[in-house]
């Protein structure tokens, strides 16, 4: 008889999980971090350099210039900035998204290593260090020219430095270069400077930012560079979602076709298999990665054989004359041994590439474990409890509609 | 329930199948064929390294119409003075890869792209650039990454079935990455960091295939008497066919996503694509007519000592 409670668990199930996924996937999608290979930007890797004056690089000096770097990097806007130290001496920047790149790197190595110089040229009176970090960009009330106002933390301090040399140059140099060498004409008691020497407002600005970020404590030396033009990677995503789709639909008509409801229930726990590792990456706060993608794509490939071999199994049982729920629940129940020894091969093989990998090999292996995982969630836990709600309920009960041949049909009745 | 041995027997045993094991030294013939063909292809054409592992830059973008070599090369050299081409490369939609030997300074990345900006419309540069140490590096770590992988994977084999099973599976996968690996060097395709991704993917899925055929061989074992070589043989031909339907849907379905993605995928991992169609394809062939006989060979040895 027809058990109607068995069929609506089943409908309720599928029902649910779409009633869930369709009104949030796209913020799901929207919310995932996209790599530099798949929205543009890039990925430089520089070693940390002993300083001109011989200080030697150490392990906080590194941490220091790490946060000049942030600082510095704030001021772009740039979204989700990726900044690390890896191994002793070396920093990787990574930056994604659309904005001038060049104009960032060279944002990002200039040491801005600021100074107030006496007369004599050599006899440093204050540096950026001694200023607020409150430095703008002004106008010159008189003549209109760029300038950037500076307030020293201090005041006495400068107020001293405008007494003992007064009626005397004193230079401002920025990395090296004499930008401007004013006499001083009256004792400040302030602490309030302008700079002058600007060629516009928009290396005036570059300078107060620089000036608010701090200087870096040890020159950087770069010695990898990848970058990627935003449209570029905005191509790449478009059309892997594309072929992703595609082969959706290709592997979707393959299995209903050759499996009929075995197969739907599949492509059903294909699309919960999908929804859930976007979910998951979203969550997570993992940056997906073009390999890391193919990884994702590939994971279709890997979700529908557990259910291949499961299906296959339950075709075995019916050859030897089973009855459809009998050949159901032993088709599941010794295909479970095949399927967790081939996973847990993979999930080994994604820890080791994830331990000793690099970049991209430790993205692809994250993506490949979560993979997996999620494969392990919807594909066989949610689709055996699918298939066995079905066949339980006794709604179809003909064996070719669970993917038996009707040779094996014929063989049951002799 | 009980399932009874004889009827299973005759259900399994009943159809006439090709002789997939006892062939198998033809199978190791062509095997060792390839496997000859594929060494002396990379020693005598190198692989072709992108400079994730061999230091240098690369400079890739639109030109959006059809070009030679030698006249980017010299329109390269004559607008950036500081920069010698070492190598043009033509790839899909009118696409160029300029390989220069060393190196590039972040000042001559800028002009790279000012230059490729100011000439071709929808460049798209891409450019990357890569020190030797970091370099060798790279190398040495993907390296690592592949070796531990697969380490790993013998050592749950070994523990999970028999570690003549685990060495058999392995040495199917080498085959198949060799295979891969020497197609590459054939047509100058270049190996890049998605490369050694694609390459662990393919020893996940042949490991994949592997299992679930050794998976069968050991459940029949407990049900088949074996006594003899030609007693193993027979179980190890029966686990093959009944597990011949996975085999071939498996690979189709996934041959599906990597075909997609090569057809559809962006260029960036065109090649990626490819080298997973070829693995995938050669996996499914190497689980079934290698893996397999490698035991039935090993086995038989012992059997025939006892």
């Amino acid at each position: 008889m027809i058990k109607w409670s068995r069929f609506v668990g089943f409908l309720l199930i599928v029902v649910l999980f779409f009633a869930l996924a369709v009104p949030t996937y796209q913020g799901i999608w929207k919310g995932i971090t996209l790599g530099l290979d798949l929205q543009g930007g890039f990925d430089v890797l520089y070693e940390v350099q002993d300083s001109p004056e011989g200080e030697k690089v150490t392990d906080e000096g590194v941490i220091s210039t790490i946060k000049a770097i942030e600082r510095r990097i704030d001021k772009e806007g740039v979204s989700e900035p990726n900044i690390q130290k890896e191994g002793a001496n070396r920093i990787r920047v990574q930056l994604a998204g659309v904005f001038d790149q060049s104009e960032a790197k060279k944002l990002l190595v200039q040491t801005a290593q600021l100074r107030f110089l006496a007369p004599d040229g050599t006899t440093v009176l204050a540096t950026g260090k001694d200023l607020k970090p409150n430095a703008k960009y002004v106008s010159d009330q008189n003549t209109g020219a760029p300038q950037v106002a500076v307030e020293f933390k201090d005041p006495d301090k400068f107020k001293k430095i405008t007494e003992d040399y007064l009626g005397q140059p004193v230079a401002i140099e920025l990395d090296g270069k004499i930008i401007t060498a004013p006499t001083i004409q009256v004792v400040i008691y302030d602490g309030k400077a302008v700079i002058n020497g600007q060629e516009d407002v928009k290396e005036a600005t570059e300078l107060a930012n620089l000036l608010n970020a701090g200087s870096l404590p040890f020159p950087l030396k770069e010695i990898s560079s990848f970058g990627v033009s935003p449209s570029l990677g905005e191509g790449s995503l478009d059309m892997t979602m594309m072929a992703g789709g595609i082969a959706f639909i290709l592997i979707f008509v393959f299995m209903v076709v050759w499996y009929r409801l075995p197969g739907l229930i599949a492509m059903i726990a294909l699309v919960m298999y999908a929804y859930l590792l976007f979910a998951t990456v979203n969550f997570m706060g993992i940056t997906l990665t073009l390999p890391g993608l193919a990884a994702l794509v590939l994971g279709i490939g890997m979700a529908v054989d557990v259910n291949i071999i499961a299906t296959e199994r339950m075709k075995d049982e019916f050859r030897n004359g089973k009855s459809t729920l009998s050949a159901v629940i032993m088709g599941q129940k010794r295909s479970m041994p095949t399927i967790i020894d081939a996973n847990i091969t993979s999930i080994i093989a994604g820890i080791l590439m994830y331990w000793f990998g690099t970049g991209q090999i430790k993205s692809f292996a994250v993506a490949h474990i979560i993979s997996v995982l999620a494969t392990f969630i919807t594909a066989v836990l949610i689709s055996r409890l699918l298939m066995q709600l079905l066949v339980r309920s006794n709604i179809i009960k003909n064996k070719w509609w669970y993917g038996a041949s009707r040779e094996a049909k014929g063989g049951a009745a002799k | 329930m009980v399932v009874r041995r004889v009827e299973r027997s005759e259900g399994r045993g009943c159809e006439v199948k090709f002789d997939i094991v006892k062939n198998r030294k033809w199978y190791f013939g062509f095997s060792i064929l390839i496997s000859i063909a594929g060494i002396l292809i990379m020693l005598l054409m190198g692989l072709n390294l992108g400079t994730d592992f061999e230091a240098g830059s690369r400079v890739q973008f639109n030109v959006g119409q059809a070009f030679t070599e030698k006249e980017i090369t010299e329109k390269f050299e004559a607008n950036l003075k500081t920069i010698e081409v070492s190598a043009v490369q033509e790839i899909e939609n009118y696409g160029a890869v300029v390989r220069i030997a060393k190196k590039i300074t972040p000042e001559e990345e800028n002009q790279i792209n000012e230059y490729l900006n100011k000439n071709y419309k929808n460049a798209a540069p891409q450019i990357s650039s890569i020190d030797p140490v970091v370099a060798r590096e790279l190398a040495e770590k993907a390296i690592y990454a592949i070796l531990y992988a697969s380490l790993g994977i013998i050592l749950y084999m070994a523990v999970r079935f028999e570690y003549r099973f685990a060495i058999a599976g392995v040495i199917s996968v080498l085959q198949v990455v060799l295979v891969v690996v020497s197609i590459f060097a054939l047509f100058r395709f270049e190996i890049d960091i998605t490369f050694i991704a694609a390459i662990l993917t393919i020893v996940g899925y042949s490991i994949h295939d592997t299992i679930v055929i050794f998976d069968r061989i050991r459940e029949n074992l407990k049900h088949y008497k074996v006594k003899t070589v030609s007693d193993l043989e027979n179980l190890v031909n029966d686990s093959i066919w009944q597990t011949m339907a996975r085999s071939i849907n498996t690979v189709l379905t996934v041959v599906f996503s990597a075909g997609m993605l090569y057809l559809l995928g962006g260029a960036a991992i065109k090649h990626f694509s490819l080298a997973l169609l070829i693995g995938l394809v050669t996996g499914a062939y190497s689980s079934i007519f290698i893996a397999s006989q490698l035991w039935v060979a090993w086995k038989s040895r012992e059997l025939k000592k006892a």
